[in-house]
């Protein structure tokens, strides 16, 4: 496919480049028992992983895909046609220079490590399916904080890794959780002790430059009594005909008193499928907050979780979703209320626009043995034109009945207004859809570091770009 | 006085079938101040909105030149950066959007190359929300969202001084004011008639007892029936409108 067509096929995209594929090791497409051995093997897994993996695989094969959502673009997904393994470098490197050339292209042009040095305190670059480069501030590894790639993270903690992996999101959760278990590859692995609060974000940015290629990365984070943690990830995928799928598991733990921040920038091309399991748990006064933007993909099925399973933990999940066209965005927020005076927020605004289709589908329980918990569910979308497409699907189930709980939606279109008013300030149209959408998205965004709060503005006025008459 | 700013000949326009202006002519020079003054549905409102190019008015036959160009020619947001301003009687509300964002973005949208750079517009923005007795704390809220009606109309009033148009339309700037207020609105539109040409649109005498009209134009169904100085506007204040009608 020419450049041009390309072009065409998906819009404008920001980071639609790709760099030669330079493979050492590529495994052949499609998925078997013997790949899931293969993959096991070649990374060396003690053979408690394998065991996971192969029986996760054979969970993936039994269940049928999930019936709701967008089936017609799920039953399209052709599992024999995805490269499930692809090792661009032959380890992890902790010096920038070290890290292959056109790899090191890549992430430069995405405006890595220069952020790592003006303001984060780790990062994790991935690179098809492992890390490429890894890093940690000095000062935090001093403090006993474990930041790796989730590959490292099995070889130097394997009995951390036992002791969690899994146990918050169980394979047999859905298909794709199952999938992921079996071929899982990368990810980030965090421990931060406790007590200890790390400042400043950690990062890690995940990258798929191959056709066809499957990307699973597996992050596991656990933030000890009474710590806190900023944990961010960007995500982006280059421009191809064909498809691609990106199918993550991330766990949480936050034990008594710790705090999480997950923050999610996803910018995908419009050919990715992104189909992710995110949840975490929170004990006794415990926080673990979401933040999660999705712009781009063919279909993206994300609902990220809290299980509030301790006295006076709280939750947060601030979302976002941009679904332009021939895109579906089935997001949303799930928060289960497991014991007493437990809080949470949600907040979730879509925009369709060009045909695109935006979805909110969230669960909120509560359980009767949870009484005095607090939540309010926010839902707002706006619709750029006729042709667009909103659903919400929020489900509550309460059990207890001294639950205190609010929940507003709202559909909004761009006003004729609002626009004249705009253009008369010298906007043109494109400019005046812009500010509108930036705005709109602005209590997500403000929630962002900087450089994602502009990185996501520039990206939206981009997309307004061209787009109308 | 300079040449012809704004020129209004025999103008039509509509509104879904229904005809609002009934042959209008009117011409404005820079530095001369008109008020239009009237009933509600008189057309005076919509008057405004098609000078600016609301797209639900439609221009049935007639013509507007700007600077002796046709508007027609002209997006909404060309006619802006052309120098053309215009004061909503009802500000559209933009939630998320911080009036600080909104006025740095605007002033460079319109003023571009010859604005002024960050430090002189900081400087310009303080001054101007000195005389207009804002608190900077409005620039850190979102456009419009939750004002006043006196806040929306300081506002509307910051962005004139603040875009330095040469023809400003103003579309009730006066209503829902109290004194106070109106004063201060009044002082903002007296510093910018040197170098711009004015149209007022107004049915109360109040605001041009502070802001003294080169002529009055009083509107009725779609046309002007009768012009005259600043004096018209007294007799109206004290006689109404129905002396005026056939």
């Amino acid at each position: 496919m020419s450049d041009k067509s390309a072009r065409e096929a998906v819009g404008d995209y920001r980071y639609g480049f790709h760099d030669p594929e330079n493979a050492t090791i590529r495994f052949d497409k499609g998925l078997s028992e013997q790949v899931v051995r293969d993959i096991s093997e070649l990374k060396n897994e003690p053979e408690w992983m394998t065991d996971i993996r192969v029986k996760a695989y054979r969970r993936f094969i039994e269940m049928p895909m999930p019936s709701w959502g967008n089936s017609d673009m799920l039953n399209q997904i052709d599992f024999e046609a995805v490269t499930y393994f692809l090792r661009s470098s032959k380890g992890t490197e902790k010096d920038w220079d070290e890290v292959p050339e056109d790899i090191k292209n890549t992430f430069d042009r995405l405006g890595i490590p220069e952020a790592e040095q003006k303001w984060l305190g780790g990062v994790t670059a991935q690179y098809e399916s492992e890390a490429v480069y890894h890093s940690i501030r000095e000062d935090l590894e001093e403090q006993g904080v474990i930041f790796l790639d989730m590959d490292s993270g099995l070889k130097e903690y394997p009995e951390i890794v036992k002791e969690y992996f899994a146990t918050v999101i169980p394979a047999s959760d859905n298909k794709f959780s199952a999938l992921n278990t079996a071929v899982w590859s990368g990810g980030s692995f965090i421990y931060v002790p406790k007590g200890v609060h790390v400042e400043m974000p950690v990062q890690a940015y995940f990258r798929i430059n191959a056709k066809n290629m499957g990307q699973f990365e597996r992050t596991l984070i656990i933030a000890d009594e009474g710590s806190s943690l900023q944990y961010v990830e960007g995500c982006t995928a280059p421009t191809y005909s064909t498809e691609s799928l990106h199918s993550a598991v991330v766990e949480l733990i936050a034990m008594k008193g710790a705090k999480i921040r997950y923050s999610t920038v996803q910018n995908w091309s419009a050919n990715v499928y992104n189909l992710v399991t995110k949840r975490g748990v929170a004990y006794d006064n415990a926080t673990i907050e979401w933040v999660d933007g999705n712009i781009g993909s063919k279909l993206t099925m994300k609902y990220p979780a809290v299980l509030l399973k301790g006295e006076g933990a709280h939750a947060e999940v601030i979302s976002v979703a941009y679904a332009g066209k021939g895109q579906h965005q089935d997001a949303g927020a799930k928060v289960h209320h497991l014991a007493p005076n437990t809080t949470s927020n949600i907040l979730s605004k879509s925009i369709s626009k060009n045909g695109g289709r935006s979805t909110y589908r969230g669960i909120l329980q509560v359980t009767p043995k949870s009484h005095g918990c607090r939540s309010k569910v926010i839902c707002d979308a706006l619709m750029l034109d006729p042709e667009s497409q909103s659903d919400t699907y929020p489900t509550m189930e309460v059990g207890n009945a001294s639950a205190d709980l609010e929940h507003e939606a709202s559909v909004s279109k761009v006003s004729n207004d609002q626009l004249f008013y705009l253009m008369s300030r010298g906007h043109s149209e494109e400019e005046a859809m812009g500010m509108i959408v930036n705005g709109f998205f602005e209590p997500f965004t403000r929630e962002l570091p900087m450089e994602y709060a502009v990185e996501l503005n520039r990206l939206l006025e981009l997309e307004m770009e061209g787009a109308i008459g | 006085m300079g040449g012809e700013l704004l020129s209004v000949n025999d103008l039509h326009v509509s509104v879904e079938g229904k005809e609002i202006i009934k042959g209008l002519s009117l011409t404005i020079k820079t530095g001369e101040i008109h008020a239009i003054m009237g009933r509600n549905g008189s057309g005076k409102s919509t008057l405004a909105n098609v000078i600016m190019g609301h797209p639900a008015f439609e221009v049935t036959s007639g013509s507007v030149e700007f600077n002796g160009t046709p508007v027609e020619e002209l997006e909404v947001f060309e006619r802006a950066r052309a120098g053309m301003f215009m004061s909503f009687q009802y500000p559209s509300t933009i939630p998320g959007v911080q009036v600080g964002t909104f006025l740095r973005k605007s002033v460079s949208a319109v003023r571009g190359e010859d604005g002024p750079n960050a430090r002189e517009f900081r400087k310009e923005l303080k001054s101007h929300m000195k005389s207009l007795n804002m608190d900077k704390s409005f620039l850190s809220r979102y456009v419009n969202d939750g004002f006043s009606g006196g806040e929306k109309k300081r506002l509307e009033i910051l962005q004139m001084l603040l875009l330095n148009p040469t023809l400003a339309l103003l579309d009730e700037t006066d209503s829902g004011l109290d004194i106070d207020a109106l004063r201060v609105v009044a002082d903002g539109i007296n510093s910018i008639t040197s170098t711009a040409g004015c149209l007022l649109i107004t049915h109360y005498q109040r605001l041009l007892d502070h802001v003294k009209p080169d002529f009055v134009h009083v509107m009725i169904d779609g046309k002007i029936v009768k012009t005259g100085g600043a004096d018209l506007a007294g007799h109206l204040e004290a006689r109404g409108y129905d002396w005026l009608e056939a």
